[in-house]
């Protein structure tokens, strides 16, 4: 696991942090940014597709819209994501 | 006791693997600002799946967001020089 050698330290007792931990960290720590960013502008999406006037609970079809506006928006994310990487990959070839 | 008892190369690496997080963690970031514009732009009522009408417009959207980011700063870097004279 740990890939950087141990040349400065004396195990564990140096307190040294194996960077293979920063890593896996930081990269949660991204995910979980990207989830909330996911979820906040796809119910930002559906609230404005599918509530009309505001009742005093979300009626079925108001559930039923929600479910299938978030599979759309992730579909839409899925597609964006592809154009994006093909036009970045196209803008590299390039140079 | 120290808790970043790291070497030189060690840190380098570090940063480098970070850097690479940092510009996928980007790469995110653009789609999700893409989506949102090109939601707006493409989407009509939410259905079962994506049609192919829809798919296409989505795509189209990024390319000529993109396209419009380029001729924009093209053109302002143009009126800046312009300017500067």
């Amino acid at each position: 696991m740990d890939s950087f050698g141990s040349d400065l330290s004396s195990g564990s007792s140096s307190g040294k942090i194996d960077p293979g931990t920063i890593m896996e960290q930081v990269k949660v720590q991204i995910a979980v940014a990207n989830a909330q960013e996911l979820l906040q502008r796809m119910t930002d999406k559906c609230f404005k597709k599918c509530i009309g006037k505001p009742g005093s609970t979300l009626d079925n079809s108001e559930q039923k819209c929600i479910a299938m506006c978030m599979d759309r928006y992730m579909d839409a994310w899925n597609t964006v994501s592809r154009a994006y990487n093909s036009r970045l990959q196209r803008e590299r070839a390039r140079i | 006791f120290s808790y970043f008892a790291f070497n030189n190369a060690e840190a380098a690496e570090l940063q480098r693997l970070i850097a690479v997080e940092q510009q996928k963690a980007q790469f995110q970031a653009q789609v999700h600002n893409f989506t949102d514009v090109c939601w707006d732009k493409c989407m009509d009522k939410p259905s079962s799946k994506l049609d192919s009408r829809t798919e296409t417009c989505l795509v189209s959207c990024v390319e000529r967001f993109i396209d419009t980011t380029l001729t924009i700063t093209n053109r302002f870097t143009q009126m800046v020089q312009k300017g500067a004279h």
